[in-house]
């Protein structure tokens, strides 16, 4: 097992270097130069020269690049035209925010998620069944930010329950959560029912059935187990629609992570710091990637047996 | 004698005319409730879209300020209010059909034709070419799709080309992985190998045997494809990254109703019922259309 992460691990490298070079050339597309936006209007054009040169803004772009990554390998995310400090400094202070809401969403989809797609699949074409796919489907149309939206004129304005932003206790947190979360407990859902309604019709349920295993051990030990590997590859992929989620939802209820980071960077035209935001989403994104591949071993010993 | 079996093998000829592959399908479809009504307001949403000008005029009925009639909850005169700018949101509504599956259509369009051409690369030719190509798209589908899309925009400036272009690059990833799947199963058929050996070159049998037989995940992927445009579409929108002021794109009228949220929340709710009735039309027929191109899916 340690030799298929360590494997893995090596395989992320390439896979990161092309993330950050692609981010990187897009970024650099953008009109204007740095020079002037952080001089300002002002600035004289031998000024402008001057920091160009002091930023090596004149060297060729794969130059620039590779000084970036360099750089990056240390810590140094670049300096933030905004604000003037490092990028990396607030992007990690904002990291945990960040984290903090997207495990909320994940842990509570999955919660929620499960039980339904499997009561759906044992009680198939029941009224259960029926509301709850049809619920899915509304929470796979609905843009995160409008259910955002909707979530705080109910709970904030009009019953004043819940917070409608900040990112102060366990009440703030329960509105973005479950609007970060609703989609991908939809998704997660319909997946789940699908493949366990595969599975329970499948020649070993009926043998553990016959051999007169109860209905709840046929369902939660013979089934689920074998019904869990699209699921879990399912709350992979979500996960990355999450992030791109996460980017609205932090808009909407005012959180401090590094969406909103993000948004603020890209009005304030601060590229480096949007390049550093995109960059730790895309490098969360695959370390998820990775634990997802781990996972399968720990659910199927078929997939375990050739990590060697 | 000779007349009568003439007569029996028209009999059998009818019995078993082989029936078009397409009113199969077509069939399929229609039996299925759910995708027949998605499929019947995606063409309500697309004849709205295509006559949004005859329906409603731009300049005095869409975007033209009437102050002394702002923030007008919903009426007969105006159905959906009107906006803070005394605009009637209906209108508005209804115009931003254009703008939405314009951008859902075209941005799934060209990074299905992108995706075909470099998906089908990848898959028929094999080899170092594929290698390059599936690299190169793994790398793209280790950055989330909208954040690349927001990146894209970010960079480019927002304007309804642009995002376009975002959207479109950020689904090529996907589309071409599932065109060079479908290309493999397809690929080492017996009537691939006819046409090659009757002399058929990589682009007839690419264009003409392998991509027509294996479209029916490449279809489903597609419609799939517009629902998440249009999603994607109208949050950068919300963010203020997408279709800028005064075009009302669905996702611009809710960061404009954000604003006026606690007083006249019926401003935000119409344009996200929009976007959730064409998303869930969309999903509905997508789900239908696999169904109905391979049982076998279902």
């Amino acid at each position: 097992m340690w030799k298929f992460i360590v494997k893995r691990l090596i395989a992320m490298v390439p896979v990161l270097l092309g993330v950050t070079l692609i981010i990187y050339l897009i970024m650099n597309m953008a009109p204007g130069d740095p020079a002037k936006v952080i001089l300002g209007e002002q600035a004289t054009p031998e000024q402008i020269a001057a920091l160009r040169e002091e930023m090596h803004l004149n060297d060729p772009v794969l130059i620039q690049y590779a000084r970036y990554i360099l750089n990056l390998l240390r810590g140094d995310m670049g300096t933030s035209y905004n604000s003037g400090l490092n990028c990396a400094t607030e992007i990690f202070a904002r990291f945990p925010n960040t984290l903090r809401l997207t495990v909320t969403a994940v842990s509570l989809s999955i919660i929620l998620a499960l039980p339904i797609g499997i009561l759906a699949a044992v009680h198939q074409n029941s009224v259960f069944d029926g509301v709850s796919m049809f619920v899915a489907l509304l929470g796979l149309s609905m843009p995160v930010f409008w259910l955002g939206m909707l979530l705080i004129l109910l709970f904030s304005l009009r019953l004043g329950w819940l917070p409608s932003s900040g990112s102060e206790g366990f009440k703030s947190l329960v509105l973005p959560g479950v609007t970060l979360g609703f989609q991908h407990m939809a998704a997660i859902a319909r997946v789940t029912r699908s493949s366990m309604l595969e599975v329970i019709r499948a020649d070993y349920i009926r043998t553990a059935r016959a051999k007169g295993v109860s209905e709840n051990k046929v369902i939660t030990k013979h089934a689920l187990k074998n019904a869990l590997i699209p699921t879990v590859t399912v709350i992979g992929i979500q996960f990355g629609g999450m992030l791109g989620g996460s980017v609205m939802t932090e808009s909407v209820f005012a959180w401090p992570g590094i969406g909103r980071l993000m948004v603020q960077s890209i009005n304030k035209r601060d590229i480096p710091m949007v390049l550093g935001c995109v960059i730790m989403f895309s490098v969360s994104f695959s370390i998820v990637n990775l634990i997802v591949d781990i996972l399968y071993g720990f659910i199927d010993p078929r997939i375990k047996s050739q990590y060697k | 004698m000779s007349e009568n079996k003439n007569t029996n093998v028209a009999d059998l000829k009818q019995k078993y005319k082989k029936q078009s592959q397409f009113k199969e399908i077509f069939k399929r479809l229609l039996r299925n409730k759910s995708a027949t009504a998605g499929a019947i307001v995606v063409i309500l949403l697309l004849f709205m879209a295509i006559f949004a000008d005859a329906l409603h005029d731009y300049e005095t009925q869409v975007i033209k300020q009437d102050i002394m009639n702002r923030l007008q909850s919903p009426s007969a005169e105006h159905w959906f209010g009107t906006d803070e700018m005394g605009r009637d949101i209906f209108a508005r509504v209804c115009y931003g059909a254009k703008y939405s599956l314009l951008i859902g259509f075209t941005g799934a369009v060209t990074s299905l034709v992108l995706g075909i051409v470099l998906g089908a690369m990848a898959g028929f030719y094999g080899g170092k070419i594929d290698n390059i190509i599936m690299r190169f798209m793994d790398v793209l589908l280790a950055i989330p799709g909208t954040l690349l899309a927001i990146a894209i925009v970010a960079s480019l400036g927002s304007s309804i080309r642009n995002l376009i272009i975002a959207l479109s690059i950020s689904g090529i990833p996907g589309m071409s992985r599932i065109v060079r799947s479908s290309v493999l199963t397809v690929k080492d058929q017996e009537y691939v190998e006819a046409a090659r050996a009757i002399g058929a070159n990589d682009r007839t049998i690419i264009f003409k045997h392998v991509l027509p037989n294996g479209m029916a995940p490449i279809i489903v992927q597609s419609t799939l494809r517009v629902a998440s445009v249009i999603l994607s579409a109208a949050g950068l929108s919300f963010l203020g990254l997408g279709v800028p002021a005064p075009h009302p794109e669905w996702g611009a009228l809710l960061t404009n109703a954000r604003a006026y949220i606690r007083d006249n929340s019926y401003m935000c709710l119409f344009p996200g019922l929009a976007i959730m009735i064409t998303i869930l039309s969309l999903n509905l027929l997508g789900d239908g259309l696999r169904d109905a191109l391979d049982p076998k899916l279902k």
